[in-house]
């Protein structure tokens, strides 16, 4: 089995290394034609994006071969009409004949939704870069820890909804048109500096170990909801898991200065 | 420690709520190992190479002060990560099955296939043009608010005319794009750059690269559904 696991590393080390060569090639091109100096710390950089590549390709590994294939299987047996009537024959009977479903039957899916939304974006790697550049130039003044744990909330919630969404088979633009229109107005009232952290911090989010996962919830979801295509309603949990973290991201900022102002109220 | 919760929560869902044991447990435990390992590396290789990097040529390129290299620099960097990105890959093919589904495709391997590279084409053209406009942005520091608020209107209102089967994949688009090695970079791009220019802020401006890249393919993919299906009025 240990065999299985290096042989995958190995397929997994080119094919990240292809992801990554485009990138080496328009730094070179623009390093030797638009910069013309020569790099310093030459090995050290080689050294470094080696250990990028070799770390990245361990990681999908694992994701792949163990939690992507729970990920998955938890979606479906959660979704599963004999799971969610306790194996009701009539009941099963009756949804499949009125199409119309009563959402509030899928109550451990949105659990599922909210705690894997959660618990994926903590462990985003993408997310950890962004966290620790914010609190470098920050000094501290937004946590690592404060700008995860918002984001993760953020992407919790967008999850959650996103998947009743998809079991009331409600239009997708209504809610990110309502969610646009929140964050815009939210945003005046925001403290300036939070304002273009926040919104990077949708895009953010939605990377090597969330968007699998979700996607596969999103899916499994609506193959097995009656009346939902897998095609047309599989689709938009993404867009649901980048949009709410830039709500969240700033409020905590706004909660943040509020007991900041506090604090300097009562400390005269 | 940063994958314990992910752990957590899958343990307590198929034990208390679906109440059957682990598949294959010697093989997740030796996954869980993995990925923590794996993400030990690769923090240690964005501390040591991205970062220094980007921020590198981000100063270089101030320095430097020829505007049109770092923009022409920006377009490439989006374009070149986005059209390698595995995960446009997958959604892309995805809703090429769909149009030809629809019916508004041949459905052949070609027909499918040039719908497809279409439609990454048309991503990897978007987050280039933001990555560039983004740049834009900081050396002239305007405020990224004009952008947010000017591109999420014509998204609403591209929407409104957009045919139905591509506005779930348009809006995903957005944020799929940003991979685990473009934004360690692209971040680091942002925040040399408003590091080196007078005047500007690293955390006001050097921020919203990624926000931009994330907006735009929204914009350009719903476009591209209007081309391919036309107009849904």
């Amino acid at each position: 089995m240990g065999q299985d696991f290096i042989q995958a590393i190995v397929n997994a080390l080119g094919g990240t290394f292809k992801d990554i060569l485009p990138i080496i090639l328009v730094l070179g091109f623009f390093q030797a034609v638009a910069i013309r100096k020569k790099i310093q710390n030459l090995p050290t950089i080689a050294f470094g994006l080696v250990l990028v590549v070799i770390g990245l390709s361990i990681f999908i590994v694992g994701l792949e071969k163990c939690v992507f294939p729970i990920g998955t299987q938890m979606a479906n047996q959660l979704t599963d009409l004999n799971f969610l009537t306790s194996g009701d024959e009539t009941v099963i009977a009756a949804i499949k004949n009125s199409i119309k479903i009563d959402p509030a039957i899928y109550l451990w899916t949105y659990v599922f939704a909210f705690l894997i939304g959660f618990s994926t974006t903590l462990a985003e790697p993408a997310l950890i870069a962004v966290a620790l550049k914010a609190k470098e130039i920050t000094t501290g003044a937004i946590s690592a820890w404060g700008l995860r744990i918002s984001v993760a909330l953020g992407v919790a919630f967008g999850v959650t909804l996103g998947v009743y969404r998809i079991v009331t088979g409600n239009p997708l633009h209504y809610y990110i048109a309502t969610g646009y229109a929140f964050l815009l107005v939210q945003t005046y009232f925001a403290p300036k500096m939070i304002v273009p952290l926040a919104y990077d911090s949708g895009g953010v989010t939605t990377s090597t170990v969330t968007v699998p996962l979700i996607a596969a919830l999103g899916i499994g979801l609506a193959a097995n909801v009656p009346g939902r295509s897998p095609l047309i309603d599989g689709f938009g949990l993404i867009a649901f898991a980048s949009l709410f973290p830039m709500i969240t991201v700033m409020a905590y900022a706004m909660i943040t200065e509020i007991l900041a102002a506090r604090k300097t109220t009562a400390d005269k | 420690m940063d994958v314990f919760p992910i752990i957590l929560v899958i343990a307590f869902f198929q034990i208390i709520i679906i109440q059957k044991p682990f598949p294959n447990l010697d093989q997740i435990l030796l996954g869980i190992v993995l990925v923590v390992v794996g993400l030990f590396i690769f923090i240690l290789g964005l501390d040591s190479a991205l970062f220094p990097i980007g921020e590198k040529m981000a100063n270089d390129f101030a320095t430097k002060g020829n505007a049109l290299w770092i923009i022409f620099f920006g377009f490439a960097l989006g374009f070149s990560t986005t059209i390698a990105e595995p995960a446009l890959t997958v959604v892309a093919g995805k809703a090429g099955a769909l149009a030809a589904g629809a019916g508004a495709i041949k459905d052949n391997p070609e027909s499918i296939g040039s719908f497809v590279l279409g439609l990454r084409l048309t991503v990897a053209f978007s987050v280039g043009t933001a990555i560039s406009l983004g740049v834009l942005r900081i050396i002239k520091g305007w405020p990224l608010i004009w952008f947010i608020t000017g591109g999420y209107s014509l998204i609403v209102i591209t929407t409104f005319f957009a045919p139905a089967q591509i506005i779930g994949i348009a809006y995903d688009s957005g944020g799929i794009t940003t991979s685990t090695i473009t934004v360690p970079l692209v971040a680091a791009l942002g925040v040399g750059l408003a590091t080196a220019i007078r005047g500007r802020s690293p955390i006001i401006d050097g921020f919203g690269l990624i926000a931009l890249a994330s907006l735009n393919p929204i914009i350009f993919v719903l476009g591209y559904g209007i081309f391919v299906y036309g107009l849904n009025i």
